[in-house]
């Protein structure tokens, strides 16, 4: 049987996490087909065709599929899942909105943010902000599952998948979108960039804050932030890397004037090189630092750009 | 209208986790627990569409062990006017899966009624994010999820959703499921009074069989691990040496 899996994109570019899901479905076993459902997203499909591994693409072009309402998208699966044993999405919030309204309609358990793959039934998936890994076995006929990216390398190109386009389901009319506040940046995106500089409530400040922009953008590498500095305004929401933020796994973490809380640990302690610069020589940021600098930041951070 | 508030009683968010060594589980033999702190801003938003006059009654509803109603005299101290006990387990390592959760869910707002449903958007201790997704697909409604603002008028709502670009607002028909997000409130500490008062509000006790509802799971744990240890850093003296070291022992300069 086959696998069937959700593209992660903007109507214009595949997102990199489909990619990255790629590799975990390939784990499952059997063919992968990726659905594209999207307005206008026919250049989508042509990229995820390409990936290494997938056999076929579904392309399901609609307005009711622009904005990733869950509720279309989910009717739309379940005229497909008939065929497919895996169900697969990224642990995106789009991902995390739409797949467990599908497995309630499946009478299946969903498995969220799965970080390894044991087999066709069994995966891994870290619990309580990441402070135990469980690995669990599933008995319901279909697995609907979504894949922390973080944990798989992106599958390559040179895949040579058919098209085909398939009719939209009809819209159930629950919902409508009405607008999406998006700050456009030049910077990578938090979840596939190498480099990453975050800020936390030590910044003091949204002026302040620029401070950690400049290093950024010295080493091309994308912003992160803590929740106590997105919810003191010096950093907005998307910037959140922890547990109820984003997850990130970079070659090198940067973290300042971050306490290391584990809510935060949660969304960065597997990243490869962690950096940790922090006016508190006792802050459990340092327990997971693979460098640190016990420093005033407002001290460091000048001295950093410069030396960059 | 009625708001239903599902609240789970989880460990509390500043305890570490320690793993048993048999790999069974989490200990949870004598830790704090408290209520989710997802579900603690949902509960205080319910309070305030009460304070605002767009609800009338706030029912609090947790499914779980006989201890879940500390949970629930909590939330009724916030302000909440009813509690539901459904007793689905006698052991706390036995954590009901969402799906099921879900379907006792729904059996209740079968037979309450509520115009709205206001949940986490996750709980703390598995976080599988799913819940109020799973109920809203029962019960055929609209999900507006991650909620961090919240406006209802007449038939409509219009929420607020933190997602991973940014924010994005979505219009959806009442009756819906919404699970909130951090940023959507800031949760109110009970009174003392209210404490007291929170005692003499009505509790009922119910099992997942009253509502015909199989809690088995569909999941098995197979094991549960402690996450790979880091090795031990370097506490550098300078941001000299740090690029140095970044640059030459790391490699990622
Ligand atoms: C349900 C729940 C979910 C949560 N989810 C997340 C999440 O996803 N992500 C997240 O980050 N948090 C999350 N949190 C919050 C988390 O518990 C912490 O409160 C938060 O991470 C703290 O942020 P911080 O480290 O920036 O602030 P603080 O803990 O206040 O730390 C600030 C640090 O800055 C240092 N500092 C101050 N001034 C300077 C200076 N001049 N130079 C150098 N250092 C300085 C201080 O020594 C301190 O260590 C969550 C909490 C809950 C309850
Ligand atoms: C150590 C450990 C042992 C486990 N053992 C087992 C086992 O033996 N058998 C088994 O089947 N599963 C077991 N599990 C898995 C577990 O049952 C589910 O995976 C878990 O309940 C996932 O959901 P969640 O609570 O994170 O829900 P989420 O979907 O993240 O919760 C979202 C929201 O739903 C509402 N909600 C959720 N649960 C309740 C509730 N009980 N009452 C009221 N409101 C609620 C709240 O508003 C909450 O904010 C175990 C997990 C762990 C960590």
């Amino acid at each position: 049987m086959a696998v069937l899996l959700l593209a992660e994109h903007d109507n214009e570019t595949l997102n990199d996490a489909t990619a990255k899901t790629v590799t975990a479905a390939r784990a499952m076993g059997g063919d992968i087909h990726i659905l594209c459902a999207g307005s206008g997203c026919g250049g989508v499909a042509e990229q995820a065709a390409k990936l290494d591994g997938v056999t076929k693409v579904l392309c399901a072009t609609d307005e009711a599929y622009g904005h990733d309402m869950a509720e279309p998208l989910a009717d739309l699966i379940i005229g497909l899942a008939g065929d497919y044993d895996h169900i697969v999405a990224p642990a995106t919030t789009s991902g995390k909105n739409v797949m467990p309204r599908v497995a309630a309609l499946l009478d299946a358990m969903v498995i969220s943010d799965i970080s390894a793959v044991h087999g066709p039934d069994t995966f891994e998936r870290p619990i309580y902000a990441g402070n135990a890994m469980a690995t669990v076995k599933s008995t319901d006929a279909k697995k609907v599952i979504t894949v922390r990216g973080a944990s798989f390398d992106a599958a390559g190109e040179g895949g040579s998948g058919t098209v085909e386009e398939i009719a939209a389901a009809a819209n159930p009319g629950l919902s409508a979108w009405v607008e999406d506040k998006v700050v456009e940046s030049d910077r990578p995106e938090l979840t596939s960039a190498k480099r990453i500089v975050s800020g936390g409530r030590g910044m003091g400040s949204k002026e302040n804050f620029e401070i950690i922009e400049k290093v950024a953008d010295k080493i091309g590498a994308a912003v992160g932030a803590s929740r106590a500095a997105v919810d003191s305004g010096y950093a907005p929401n998307d910037y959140q890397v922890g547990q109820t933020g984003k997850v990130v796994a970079p070659e090198l973490y940067i973290a300042v004037g971050i306490s290391g809380a584990i809510q935060h640990l949660a969304g960065m302690k597997d990243s490869k090189v962690i950096v940790a610069i922090n006016k508190d020589e006792e802050a459990p940021i340092f327990q997971v630092a693979d460098y640190g600098l016990v420093a005033d930041l407002f001290d460091a951070l000048p001295k950093l750009e410069a030396a960059l | 209208m009625k708001v239903l508030v599902p609240v789970k009683r989880v460990i509390d968010y500043n305890v570490k986790v320690r793993v048993k060594a048999d790999q069974s589980g989490v200990d949870l033999a004598n830790v704090k627990m408290s209520m989710n702190p997802f579900d603690e801003i949902a509960v205080e938003q319910a309070i305030r569409l009460k304070e605002a006059g767009q609800a009338e009654e706030i029912i609090v509803v947790s499914i779980g062990v006989t201890k879940s109603q500390e949970t629930l005299r909590n939330a009724l101290a916030m302000g909440a006017d009813r509690a539901i006990l459904v007793e689905a387990t006698d052991n706390v390592e036995n954590d009901i899966e969402p799906l099921a959760v879900a379907k006792i869910l729904k059996a209740i707002v079968d037979e309450e009624q509520p115009g709205l449903v206001l949940m986490g958007k996750q709980a703390i201790d598995n976080d599988m994010n799913a819940t109020g997704q799973m109920l809203s697909a029962l019960m055929g409604w609209p999900q507006a999820t991650f909620a961090s603002k919240v406006e209802i008028e007449g038939d409509r709502a219009q929420v607020t959703r933190e997602v991973d670009g940014g924010l994005q607002v979505i219009s959806v028909n009442m009756p819906c499921v919404m699970t909130v997000d951090l940023r959507l409130n800031e949760p109110r500490y009970a009174s003392l009074p209210n404490i007291m008062k929170a005692k003499k509000k009505p509790m009922e006790t119910k099992t997942p069989a009253d509502y015909g509802v199989d809690v088995s799971p569909r999941l098995t744990i197979e094991k549960v691990e402690e996450p790979p240890a880091r090795k031990a850093g370097v506490i550098v003296g300078s941001v000299e040496e740090l690029v140095e070291k970044l640059k030459t022992e790391a490699g990622v300069l």
